[in-house]
């Protein structure tokens, strides 16, 4: 069997549809009789609804229902919350969670801009918005709490009363003794640092459209989701209905990124107004809608001190963290134990104590995002590395290289468990390898001396570095039918979904070689739960290793079935059967060689004898992935910095990564990019923004602001390879990992171009016009 | 309020009767079924709607479908030539010059407009073209790489 | 994000928007590009009962330069100035360069952009600098309004609602002249933080005769700043006086702090700014466009 497609960088079998404009978006979808939903949300950020009245809007041109609260009661069940903590994590760290379900609708209050409190649903989107604009709705303003440290503190207004405060997480691990380390250090090192919020932002906007079938009780739903099997078992549970009688497809999808892996109040609203309403429904997300409904991300504070000696050598960290969750506790322990496992990185230190609050605001709630907390993690760390080589007046690659674990510590254990409860041991890498790379590719040394010349000519230039270390490939499963038609060709379904990543090729590449036929003779079949009763979805840089494990050995398994039926044929050993480029012969023997369809062909029964064998070409695998396996990379970032205006040029960005075994190389470097691109926004460009009274104020393109071509530079890429010993494919995860480290990287560069004046850089996005108020107040001071 | 608009695109023409408060984006994609143009903002940041207007990059979602009575509009469907695709098109492909494919169409038809015009453009030209254009899921790195391959080929089929 | 209902209105000619801009009052909005009006109409900020659509008077076309004054006419596109302006405006060429994308510049108009008065754009500014003024016509007839008298508040003009801007007028450096322009954004193409544009000319002693010096992103409107020119005129163009000139002219405005930038930002990177350009002008001074 050839491994000859696996690790190539064949151009992708999806591409010619998306290049002719061909691809099918749920906006793409038209029903018959299809009507367009919209809805009235809260333009306060924390209010009591007294009344909601659609009679005006009922009467309007085109409309044909207006939904409030008491409408769509019989559907209003709670919806799923995520991030409940598994026993293993909960045996180890003692965790205090509350979560409060969040209604599809609101009913008595609402707790951010853009919570959902009426809908329509008229015979164009126009007519809808005019209704919803006569829909009326009394609120009385509350308090509202935005300041994530001050919610934390007693004698802060409330959002959830049944809670008696704001924090939804609070847990405080760690290993070995900080205090005596602390105690015992030449050098201790504190900052606070603060990573904003941004959010996942991509070019689509959500979408849900749906039909009901009252004639077999069918509900067909197209959601623009990263998790058609989460969204399937939300509706399980709000409509009762049994799985099978709901399909839950996710078409083409323009971006996902995290912000499109959670629930929503839509995925059950357009159903049950399909089902309400007997005819058919469609939502489209307007840009707006999406700045204040789309889940937000990212928001942290990290208040951390590092301890070392005057080598350089790490001794200790702690760690207060608070992470501003919006308004509910959606994702229970994710983001904040996220957090806190991949704090240290690749830096092996030797004791470690965090303690984290998740605290409720009144702000659009949080999800996981590319990266997940790691970026805020690393954001503080690796500032903090920097703070502590400054004080050492040591390099900041030097103190890295000196404190950075190798190939030769693998297995690692660091003393706390990973999120999914499972002991936390990075399993292969070389993080001082990836940092000897990452600088000896990008020139560091002669970046270093060029810097001193350009100074003393008044350009100042800065070099940041950045390192992480990334579970990857969280599980526990995931799964793949693998089919063969009578002509040989193979459908592969999975509970993976794509959103850009390229599965209907890399999926394609991995069953193509297993089986042993060509590529184009596979299709791949990503989110639609009516073709596999079980699955999990694409979040989590985890479909390479879930999904390709579970293609790969259930691809496996029907070329064994091939070669069992070849053998009856061809009268010989399934050993000695080779499968190569969809025909099949004896080894040996080149002129036995047949079609695979013929060997199809024989095993069906005629009516003078049965088959062969029995027609049996298919097989179902789920892969169980128990816990994660571990990326890394070191990223260099090169910045010049103008004085007189604070303008941040980014002048070249270098990653060295690795992510194991490679499918295909250039999906892979688009991967990187992609997160690249988004960590650099997050560095300089991107925040949303509330005031006060939780009026969010980026509420456009014009203020959120998504970097462009000009704003990147080309992103350089070195590739590392050390093979995931967790999964047959020897594959890592790769889709999150780009997003990691550029907001460190940057930071450091920035700090590191300021160094004469300095300046500390402590929060991102680092505009103009923070940076020069770091030059003025240093110059001040 | 609807008003007639008879307006030819891709070269066929056709005649309708337009909602006045819609875009022309909403009415290639809902009157005349043709959905490769993408909505992305409705409010002419992202460049995702970019068509041509005689010839002309614009933004679909700026302008009213009322407004093009009489002119000739160019979307992704019509940019490649009969079944084939067109040369930046190929390129695209070629250099993994798009992942989810939404931002595309958009890019693609202002590539075509923009490598009339510079046939042979530097990556920081291509770039200046390109800040009209968001995407979230390349970094716009291989489209760089796709749009100076797609001038080189047309410069070579030329020579 | 879909406009509300209105009523469309296509005109013919000049008149013809005119006379249906005052059968509606202050209901109605004049739409030439729409680059700046539809976002609004889809944002629901901008509710008119009816929209005079010009884009059909064929009178409204054209731009043309006669005695040093360049003529811009509603209908003429801000790429067709952009285009024109290579050769013989490139301060104006450069401005355009930084408006948005081209596809955004294909269908805006000049007039539009400059009465659209968005106090962080480029042309408004242009316009204090060149001398310029708006042609603006009503029923009863013509007036000229000149650039310091049109700009009243953000987003808002001196023009009456019964007012067609027709055309503006932009009088082109003299003969000499250097030009400087600089803005600061955040991406390119975005509106600008703070930006500054000036003109000087020098007589054959190096004397500065003409001086211009303006501002945008700098408070509710454009600024064209008489501390900064007067600081400049009949005095040799010594760095020491451009500086000082920066300093004097960034220390009479009073920006705006935002979501971007702080007042104080402004301020100071107006100097800088101010310094850079004026600098820039006075080098190209002489020179061959």
């Amino acid at each position: 069997m050839g491994a000859k497609l696996f690790g190539a960088s064949v151009r992708r079998k999806e591409d010619p549809r998306f290049l002719r404009g061909e691809g099918r978006y749920v906006d793409d979808i038209k029903l018959p009789g299809m009507l367009h939903a919209a809805f009235v949300r809260s333009p306060h950020g924390h209010a009591r609804i007294l009344s909601v009245n659609t009679d005006a809007a009922r009467r309007m041109s085109g409309v044909a229902h207006a939904f409030a609260f008491a409408d769509l009661e019989r559907w209003m069940k709670p919806l799923p919350l995520f991030g409940s903590i598994p026993p293993g994590l909960a045996a180890r760290v003692d965790v205090t969670m509350k979560q409060v379900p969040q209604l599809a609708m609101a009913r008595d209050r609402v707790f951010f801009v853009g919570e959902i409190v009426a809908m329509v649903l008229a015979t164009s989107r126009a007519q809808a918005e005019d209704a919803c604009e006569a829909i009326e709705v009394a609120y009385e303003p509350l308090a509202a709490v935005v300041d994530m440290v001050a919610a934390a503190e007693p004698g802060s207004p409330v959002l959830h009363a049944e809670w008696g405060d704001n924090v939804a997480i609070h847990f405080a691990t760690g290993f070995g003794d900080t205090e005596v380390a602390f105690r015992g250090a030449d050098v201790t090192v504190r900052e606070r640092f603060h990573t904003q919020r941004y959010v996942g932002m991509p070019i689509e906007t959500r979408g849900v459209a749906a039909q009901w079938d009252a004639r077999d009780g069918t509900l067909t739903t197209w959601n623009g989701t990263q998790v058609v099997h989460f969204v399937q078992q939300g509706l399980v549970a709000a409509l009762g209905l049994p799985p099978h009688k709901i399909r839950v497809i996710a078409p083409d999808v323009g971006g996902g990124f995290g912000t499109k892996a959670t629930g929503y109040p839509e995925d059950l609203l357009i159903p049950a107004a399909a089902i309400a309403s007997r005819r058919p429904v469609k939502w489209v997300e307007d840009r707006r809608e999406h700045m204040m409904a789309a889940a937000h991300a990212r928001h942290q504070i990290h208040d951390i001190e590092i301890a070392a000696r005057r080598d350089g050598t790490m001794l200790a960290v702690r760690d207060r963290i608070w992470v501003d969750l919006g308004a509910y506790n959606s994702w229970g322990i994710v983001l904040p134990y996220n957090t806190v496992a991949h704090l240290l990185g690749p830096h092996r230190v030797p004791s470690l104590s965090v303690e984290c609050r998740g605290v409720v605001t009144n702000k659009t709630p949080n999800a996981p995002y590319r990266g997940a907390g790691r970026p805020e993690a690393v954001f503080a760390m690796d500032r903090i590395v920097d703070c502590l080589a400054r004080e050492l007046r040591m390099d900041p690659a030097e103190l890295r290289r000196r404190n950075y674990l190798s190939e030769a510590d693998m297995p690692y254990e660091l003393g706390i468990p990973y999120r999914d409860g499972n002991p936390l041991v990075y399993d292969s890498g070389d993080f001082r390898a990836a940092l000897d790379s990452a600088l000896s590719t990008i020139g560091y040394d002669a970046l270093r001396r060029e810097q001193a010349e350009l100074r003393a000519r008044g350009i100042h230039r800065g070099i940041g570095i950045s390192g992480y270390v990334e579970g990857t490939a969280i599980g526990p499963y995931e799964g793949a039918v693998v089919r063969l038609d009578a002509s040989g060709r193979a459908v592969v379904a999975t509970g993976a979904c794509c959103q850009g990543q390229g599965h209907e090729t890399s999926f394609a590449q991995i069953a193509a070689d297993a089986l042993g036929i060509p590529l184009d003779w596979v299709t791949v079949i990503g989110g639609d739960t009516a073709a596999i009763p079980f699955g999990v979805g694409t979040f989590a840089s985890r479909s390479a290793v879930n999904a390709g494990s579970s293609i790969h050995v259930a691809a496996g398994k029907v070329r064994d079935k091939i070669a069992e039926a070849a053998a009856a044929l061809l009268e010989a050993a399934p050993a000695d059967i080779e499968v190569s480029d969809g025909t099949v012969s004896v080894r040996g023997a080149p002129a036995s060689s047949v079609p695979l369809a013929r060997v199809i062909q024989s095993a069906l029964p005629t009516f003078a004898k049965p088959g062969l064998v029995s027609p049996d070409f298919e097989a179902t695998v789920y892969h169980h992935q128990p816990t994660v396996t571990y990326t890394s990379a070191v990223h260099v970032a090169l910045v010049e910095v103008d004085p007189g205006t604070g303008s941040v040029r980014l002048l070249r960005y270098l990653v060295s990564h690795d992510c194991g075994k490679v499918i295909n190389p250039v999906i892979v470097e688009g991967q990187i990019h992609g997160g690249v691109a988004q960590g650099i926004g997050g560095a300089l460009l991107e925040e949303m923004v509330y005031d006060e009274q939780g009026q969010l104020l980026t509420g456009t393109f014009m203020d959120y602001l998504v970097p462009t071509a000009m704003e990147l530079p080309p992103i350089e890429t070195v590739h590392l390879e050390y093979p995931s010993p967790r999964n047959p494919l020897g594959v890592k995860g790769i889709g999150e990992g780009g997003a990691i480290s550029p907001p460190a990287a940057i930071a450091n560069a920035v700090e590191d171009a300021l160094a004469p004046w300095h300046a500390r850089v402590t929060r991102t996005p680092l505009g103009p016009s923070v940076v020069l108020d770091l030059i003025r107040r240093a110059t001040r001071s | 309020m609807r008003r007639a608009v008879r307006v030819t695109v891709n070269g066929a023409l056709h005649a309708r009767d337009a909602e006045v408060r819609s875009t022309l984006a909403d009415f290639l994609r809902e009157d005349l079924d043709l959905t490769g143009t993408h909505v992305g903002c409705e409010h002419g940041v992202c460049g995702a709607c970019t068509v041509l207007l005689d010839g002309e990059p614009v933004r679909a979602c700026l302008v009213l479908a009322v407004q093009v009575d009489g002119r000739e509009v160019t979307t992704i469907e019509g940019i490649a030539p009969g079944e084939g695709l067109h040369p930046v098109q190929e390129a695209f492909w070629a250099k993994h010059g798009l992942q989810c494919g939404y931002c595309t169409p958009g890019i693609i038809v202002s590539a075509c407009a923009f490598l009339a015009e510079h046939p042979a453009p530097t990556h920081e030209e291509i770039r200046e073209m390109l800040a009209g254009h968001l995407c979230r899921c390349t970094g716009y790195h291989f489209i760089v790489e796709a749009i100076a391959e797609a001038a080189r080929n047309m410069a070579a089929r030329k020579a | 994000m879909k406009p509300p209902p209105f009523e469309y209105v296509a005109a013919s000619s000049a008149a013809d928007a005119v006379e249906a801009l005052r059968r509606h009052g202050d209901e109605a909005k004049v739409l030439a590009g729409g680059q700046s009006l539809i976002p609004m109409l889809a944002l629901r900020l901008a509710r008119p009962v009816a929209l005079v659509d010009i884009n059909g008077c064929g009178d409204l076309e054209g731009m043309a330069e006669s005695r040093g004054v360049l003529t811009v006419n509603a209908l003429a596109r801000q790429r067709g100035l952009e285009r024109w302006a290579r050769e013989r405006a490139p301060l104006l060429a450069e401005a355009l360069r930084w408006v948005a994308h081209p596809p955004i510049r294909n269908r805006g108009t000049v007039v539009g952009n400059i009465v659209h008065a968005d106090p962080a754009s480029e042309l408004p500014a242009l316009l204090l600098c060149l001398d310029g003024e708006v042609v603006a016509r009503r029923r009863g007839g013509e007036r000229v309004i000149a650039a310091d008298q049109l700009y009243v508040a953000p987003l808002t003009t001196s023009l009456e609602s019964d007012e067609l801007a027709t055309a503006v007028r932009f009088t082109l450096p003299p003969e000499g002249a250097g030009w400087g322009f600089a803005e600061v954004t955040r991406r390119h193409g975005d509106f600008a933080l703070v930006g500054c544009a000036a003109v000087l000319a020098l007589d054959g002693a190096d004397v500065v005769t003409h001086a211009r010096l303006g501002f945008f992103g700098v408070g509710g409107t454009p600024v064209r700043s008489g501390p900064g020119e007067s600081a400049l005129l009949g005095q040799k163009a010594t760095p020491a006086r451009i500086g000082e000139a920066a300093k004097a002219a960034a220390a009479a405005l009073r920006p705006d702090g935002d979501l971007h930038a702080t007042a104080e930002y402004r301020s100071t990177v107006a100097a800088t700014l101010a310094e850079r350009v004026l600098a820039a002008a006075l080098g190209r001074c002489g020179k061959a466009a």
